[in-house]
């Protein structure tokens, strides 16, 4: 790892540049394409998903050090947590609501 | 990983559970702002006579040049990473302060884009939307401005002693943060403005 470290960042050069582009990219699926709504909200949030993973990998090194599977395992755990809290109040205070 | 390529940041055990409980914090982080992530979308819809959801008050201008501002600052803290691990400390300082200057532009921004949001008469009391909105935006700013004042302190720190064990671990901490802030801006600018401006 920091055998490597006196060469030129490439890896934060083209995680940078990938952010860019996905942001611009979302753009203009957002407002210059004529997908549905729906659809629209699947690519971007695919997107972002796909720039937070940038972020993590080339830009923190998730999976640095020795905890490096420990740091994987924590991060993802979360989540899943934050899908299911999302998700699951979305749920509950919509569809569960209007059930009643 | 054998002892001689390993980073500053990691040499001692202390630095190594700093940077895993770090990482734990940054679990607590996403959970954190899950939640307000929830109630915004809950809430996004009830605007109570006020402003009708984010097309009535988004400018998709200033919210990509805060997003620029914002993701260039991240590239500037990798930088200074980057700089750090080769013993540049030089390096390091100048990044660290694009970094900071980055991080104050987007701070700048979002204050003038509160303010603009309060002229269309979008207050945090104005509606479940509004108030959603606000402490959603409000936490990430608040988050940005914490860690401004920080790194401007381990900057102090780094100038008096140099790029040491526990500097670089300090610093190292410092930048999964900024990291962190820029991972959370994606979301907010995917989910909020973005899903605003076109739903």
């Amino acid at each position: 790892m920091s055998a490597h470290t006196s060469r030129f960042p490439w890896n934060l050069l083209v995680g940078f540049v990938l952010s860019i582009a996905l942001t611009l990219l979302a753009v203009f699926v957002t407002f210059y394409t004529d997908f549905s709504s729906s659809v629209i909200l699947w690519i971007i949030g695919a997107f972002a998903i796909f720039q937070a993973i940038i972020q993590l990998f080339m830009f923190m090194h998730v999976t640095e050090g020795k905890e490096g599977i420990i740091n994987v395992i924590n991060i993802v755990n979360s989540m899943i947590l934050a899908l299911i809290i999302i998700f699951g109040t979305i749920w509950v205070l919509t569809s569960g609501h209007a059930a009643m | 990983m054998t002892s001689h390529t390993t980073p500053l940041e990691y040499k001692s055990h202390q630095s190594q559970m700093n940077i895993l409980g770090f990482w734990v914090f940054l679990g607590a982080e996403i959970v954190l702002f899950a939640t307000l992530f929830a109630s915004y979308f809950v809430l996004e819809h009830n605007t109570a006579g006020g402003p009708g959801g984010g097309a009535d008050i988004f400018v998709l201008k200033d919210v990509l040049i805060e997003t620029f501002l914002l993701l260039t600052s991240s590239f500037t803290s990798g930088l200074a990473i980057h700089a750090m691990r080769n013993h540049d400390k030089k390096g390091l300082l100048l990044w660290m302060i694009a970094t900071l200057l980055l991080g104050a532009g987007f701070l700048f921004m979002e204050i003038n884009e509160f303010l603009h949001f309060i002229h269309e008469g979008a207050t945090i009391q104005t509606s479940g939307f509004t108030a959603g909105l606000f402490t959603l935006l409000g936490t990430h700013g608040a988050h940005v401005t914490f860690g401004i004042i920080w790194i401007s302190l381990l900057l102090v720190q780094l100038v008096r002693r140099g790029i040491t064990e526990k500097t670089s671990s300090k610093l190292f901490i410092a930048s999964l943060y900024w990291h962190f802030l820029d991972v959370v801006w994606i979301f907010i600018f995917t989910f909020v403005y973005l899903k605003g401006m076109v739903m």
